[in-house]
């Protein structure tokens, strides 16, 4: 549904300094998919983003909108291109001077194709879609901000678009709120089989809606992969750190205030970190390792999280035994979850 | 004028001084009104293109917006006095006259268009980008931005601006008076300055103040109804 080939953006400064933005991407993103691109500030995210519909024009390669290349496209074309094309903004965008009503209707009254009466039911249509049908005729600045997206999002698919662009479109809102528009655009996904492309530096974005992630680092693509995948492999060093800030946040707080020594000693315990992934998730693996090998296995610390609906969870827990035993357990526990580490052993 | 005064039983001096306030306040009304029109039909567009011109909007040209630029403030910085009697050629090509108050018209309004295009690309700089970027995505002509996105959010400004532009131009219009424009500042020159008529003096100070008081209050009202943010 789009393809970016080989995508490089360079920018020139006023004191015409270059700054390479984007330094070759490929991707490929399916129809019907909730493609997520994550990065840190700076890594050529909204660059990105932009390039999709051309507000953005590549320095080199070629961007593929639904079979056609629009690459070379001039102003005239691309206004026609762009509206096949929604996009939703970290601020809204909604125009401060007109109603939510306006709003939704203005990318409606752009082309006089409507009429009138088109225009009112459609509009009204959108508004009950997003669930403001009571608010046609009130003014942005009075909205939440979840609610003004919800307008955002009304008036990106006033033209019934094909794909769907947002803009770290969630980045204003407190996490409820973030979690209610993710829930929406999942569910306009479905209903209007929709291809969505979420750009974000919150990771709890990609793990609640994404089917596919790739990674944005330094104007590259670092990693790409299905959601699942990324969070419980992550590859490289960028993203295993933000990974390992959502999935294991209280985690890390616990083994780096116990004091881990790296090798046995007598009457000390073992501490391992099991990640479970899912359908394993649900089996009874500590009870089943401990009367199997007679051992007391204590749970230190867990989380689980649920990522495409698939739990993904991972506990902290010290074998108490001899270091045949333990290492016993280490071979057990490895036949039964995703995957095991031994951290290190502590009294 | 002065017998209508006169029939209402007013002495004769208070009818004739009441008669030539109300002729110089009419004036007044006349220069202003006229010259915010034609400086706000001129000076709109102008500041639109300024804006446009400049860095990252649709049609950026630095070489063009710097000429530009700098063409607006030479005129902007010559003081009102000089330039009415620089430019009273060009006010005898237009009215055929450099005295009058359609006269003074000219410099009001060739002093107050690079004035408020200045004043109009800073109501249209208030516009959040994003809102143009999200008109853009919608694809949206230039065009149709300027006249759906930019003007409309920027309307409050913009009023609040043109209620600026009402009270500078009142008082240029009376310093207009001084090589003949008419209106208040002519009567006041001429009675109050050169005649020592104080009341007279006093009384065109008032009127000015009254108008410029009421164009404030109106303006203000306009910008709170229009204003939705």
């Amino acid at each position: 549904m789009i393809k970016l080939e080989n995508i490089h953006k360079t920018y020139v400064l006023d004191n015409h300094q270059k700054v390479e933005a984007l330094k070759g991407i490929d991707l490929n993103i399916n129809k019907g998919e909730i493609f997520g691109v994550i990065g840190l500030s700076g890594a050529g995210k909204s660059t990105l983003i932009r390039l999709i519909n051309m507000l953005e024009t590549p320095t080199e390669g070629r961007v593929i909108i639904d079979g056609e290349d629009i690459t070379d496209y001039k102003e005239v074309k691309l206004r026609k291109v762009r509206k096949s094309i929604g996009m939703i903004f970290q601020q809204f965008n909604l125009l401060s001077s007109k109603t939510v009503f306006e709003n939704v209707a203005f990318p409606l009254e752009l082309d006089n194709t409507y009429s009138k009466e088109e225009i009112e039911n459609r509009v009204t249509e959108l508004l009950t879609m997003v669930g403001l049908e009571d608010k046609a005729e009130v003014y942005p600045a009075q909205l939440s901000g979840g609610q003004k997206q919800r307008v955002g999002i009304a008036r990106a698919l006033a033209t019934n678009p094909k794909i769907l662009l947002c803009d770290e479109a969630t980045s204003a809102l407190d996490p409820k709120t973030t979690s209610s528009i993710l829930k929406l655009l999942c569910e306009l996904r479905d209903k209007l089989s929709l291809t969505i492309v979420i750009i974000t530096h919150q990771l709890e974005v990609i793990k609640e809606c994404c089917d596919r992630v790739a990674v944005i680092d330094g104007g590259l693509i670092s990693e790409m992969g299905n959601t699942m995948d990324l969070f419980a492999n992550p590859q490289k060093d960028l993203t295993k750190r933000l990974v390992s800030a959502v999935v294991r946040k209280d985690l890390n707080d616990l083994l780096e205030y116990t004091k881990l020594e790296p090798e046995y000693f007598e009457g000390g315990k073992a501490w391992f970190e099991l990640l479970f992934k899912g359908d394993k998730a649900t089996d009874p693996v500590l009870v089943e390792v401990a009367t199997l090998l007679n051992l007391k296995i204590s749970i230190m610390g867990g989380q689980i999280n649920h990522i495409q609906n698939e739990p993904l969870g991972i506990m902290v827990v010290a074998v108490e035994g001899s270091k045949q035993m333990i290492e016993k357990a280490f071979e057990e526990f490895q036949k039964r979850v995703y995957k095991v580490k031994l951290v290190g052993y502590a009294e | 004028m002065i017998e209508f005064f006169l029939s209402l039983g007013f002495t004769p001096y208070i009818s004739k001084i009441t008669a030539l306030l109300l002729e110089g306040t009419f004036d007044t009304f006349y220069m202003v009104f006229l010259a915010t029109a034609i400086s706000i039909i001129f000076g709109v567009p102008l500041g639109v293109i300024l804006l446009i011109t400049s860095k990252g909007y649709f049609y950026e040209n630095t070489y063009f917006y710097n000429v530009l630029g700098t063409i607006v403030n030479a005129l902007r910085s010559i003081p009102f006095i000089i330039l009415m009697v620089a430019i009273i050629p060009l006010t005898k090509f237009l009215v055929g006259t450099s005295i009058g108050t359609t006269a003074a018209i000219v410099p009001l309004t060739v002093s107050t268009i690079p004035f408020l295009a200045r004043l109009v690309e800073t109501s249209l700089r208030t516009v959040p980008y994003g809102l143009v970027e999200a008109a853009q995505s919608m694809g949206t002509s230039p065009f149709k931005i300027i006249k759906k996105v930019l003007l409309p959010e920027a309307l409050p400004e913009l009023i609040q601006n043109f209620t600026l532009t009402v009270i500078v131009i009142i008082g240029c219009s009376a310093m207009a008076g001084t090589i003949g424009g008419g209106g208040l500042g002519d009567i006041a020159i001429r009675y109050g300055y050169q005649r020592f008529q104080v009341e007279i003096m006093i009384a065109t100070v008032i009127i000015l103040i009254l108008m410029v008081q009421l164009t404030q209050v109106l303006g203000d009202y306009l910008t709170k109804k229009v204003d939705h943010r």
